[in-house]
């Protein structure tokens, strides 16, 4: 194995062999999506507020909001970076994670190659992974909210292999309406090229012990903001028990 | 093609340092007419000197010595932020949360780095790591604690994770011994972490 197939992580290997279904089970939930994950350990706080730490860090936010139409589309920028190799993920700082997901964005629009970053760069460039993101079937705005303040609702789970703003922590799991926000793109449809969908918005609110059972804490709750395609009613029938 | 489908084909094998990934995908930005380095350099300069906690600490200032105004921001924080000067980007959709005896709220973004820009700047490199964003849902109690933060067993603790379109800000508590203190003193006192939430004043 070339050190190249090993960098790119499982996938290009699974699309090799041809196993579709090995495939469909690697990039579900991508590694960016970190609520409630376990063993990161202490928090690294500090009190610091410059932006920038290093001069190439403000050359990334540099080059990122200033490069038009690689960032027009906010989701799909997004998601550029989530398709990153999730070790590759873990183990840079967060200003590496947005030149991977520009360079990335640069080589799939077809302005530049790896080869000619890797020229330029006088090295190995990692970019991330090809984005296996689809459409969802309803493309359909929607323009009156379905749910009031105080409403049960359960977040559907399907764990789609593209972009969402559906954590993987609360997908499944039942909440009540906090606040009806107003009306946004749907993210999901924006990132995979489907333009401007809306949707109404939501803060669903979370008991802890909803997400994480037993292990969860006392008087802890979470509200997390989710499109209410995301959502269904509570009564309804769960898909897994 | 997508971007590492070279089946047949070798990359080199020694990792490019940062610095030069960074200035090579500069430089065919510039090369294509895509990025003006000196017209964007205008706005992070904006960014660097005008946006930060200084913002948020005004508006918290002003709500806590004049409640008409902390009713608006309350109701509808982007116009009442917007009128104190600090509306733009990543804080087009501002939502205000009070800490009251009862309650303790704090803010994360656990799929990015989602964070109120006109109120706050740019989000400390902390807030952006897999620890906090792992851990605020899961253990915020704890992790509060850890960062000195002790939030008393019977007050709830609202973790709000800005997954969407919204940017939070807290509003904390104002500190007993602070009757006498003018708006602007009052910002002075306000930090960015008591508007993240991770602190108590």
């Amino acid at each position: 194995m070339t050190r190249d197939s090993r960098e790119n992580g499982s996938i290009r290997e699974h699309v090799l062999v041809g196993t579709p279904i090995a495939v469909e089970s690697t990039a579900v939930d991508g590694v960016h999506d970190l609520g409630g994950i376990a063993g990161f350990g202490a928090v690294d706080h500090d009190t610091d507020e410059s932006p920038f730490h290093e001069d190439w860090e403000r050359r990334v936010f540099r080059l990122n909001i200033g490069s038009g139409p690689l960032r027009a589309n906010l989701p799909a920028f997004r998601h550029s970076i989530e398709r990153m190799d999730p070790a590759h993920y873990l183990s840079s700082p967060y200003f590496e994670h947005w030149v991977t997901g520009v360079a990335t964005r640069a080589v799939e629009s077809g302005l530049t190659t790896r080869d000619e970053l890797e020229q330029r760069a006088g090295g190995r460039f990692p970019l991330s992974q090809p984005d296996r993101g689809v459409l969802p079937d309803d493309l359909t705005s929607r323009t009156e909210p379905r749910y009031t303040v105080g409403e049960e609702v359960q977040v559907r789970e399907w764990h789609p292999p593209g972009h969402t703003r559906a954590p993987r922590y609360v997908q499944g799991r039942r909440g009540t309406i906090a606040r009806v926000h107003g009306f946004a793109d749907v993210d999901d449809i924006a990132a995979h090229g489907g333009g401007s969908v809306t949707d109404p918005f939501y803060s669903v609110r979370f008991t802890s012990h909803e997400l994480w059972g037993e292990g969860g804490g006392d008087r802890e709750v979470v509200h997390v903001d989710l499109f209410e395609r995301y959502l269904k009613d509570a009564d309804g029938p769960r898909r897994s028990p | 093609m997508a971007p590492d489908d070279h089946p047949d084909h070798h990359h080199p094998t020694e990792l490019a340092p940062i610095e030069a990934r960074v200035a090579a995908i500069e430089s065919v930005l510039v090369d294509k007419g895509i990025l003006d380095t000196a017209a964007v350099d205008a706005i992070v300069t904006h960014l660097e000197d005008n946006l930060g906690p200084m913002n948020g600490a005004q508006v918290i200032a002003k709500a806590w010595t004049d409640p008409e105004y902390k009713a608006q921001l309350l109701d509808n924080a982007t116009a009442a932020i917007d009128a104190l000067g600090f509306g733009g980007p990543q804080g087009e959709h501002m939502v205000v949360v009070e800490n009251t005896p009862e309650v303790h709220n704090m803010v994360v973004c656990t799929l990015c780095s989602c964070y109120p820009w006109p109120t706050l700047g740019l989000p400390p490199k902390w807030y952006k790591e897999p620890a906090y964003r792992a851990r605020a849902v899961r253990e915020p109690r704890k992790l509060l604690a850890e960062l000195g933060t002790v939030v008393p067993d019977d007050v709830e603790i609202r973790v709000w994770d800005s997954s969407s379109e919204a940017r939070y800000l807290v509003l904390p508590m104002r500190p007993d011994g602070t009757e006498d203190m003018s708006a602007s003193e009052l910002a002075k006192i306000i930090t960015r972490d008591s508007m993240i939430g991770v602190q108590r004043l």
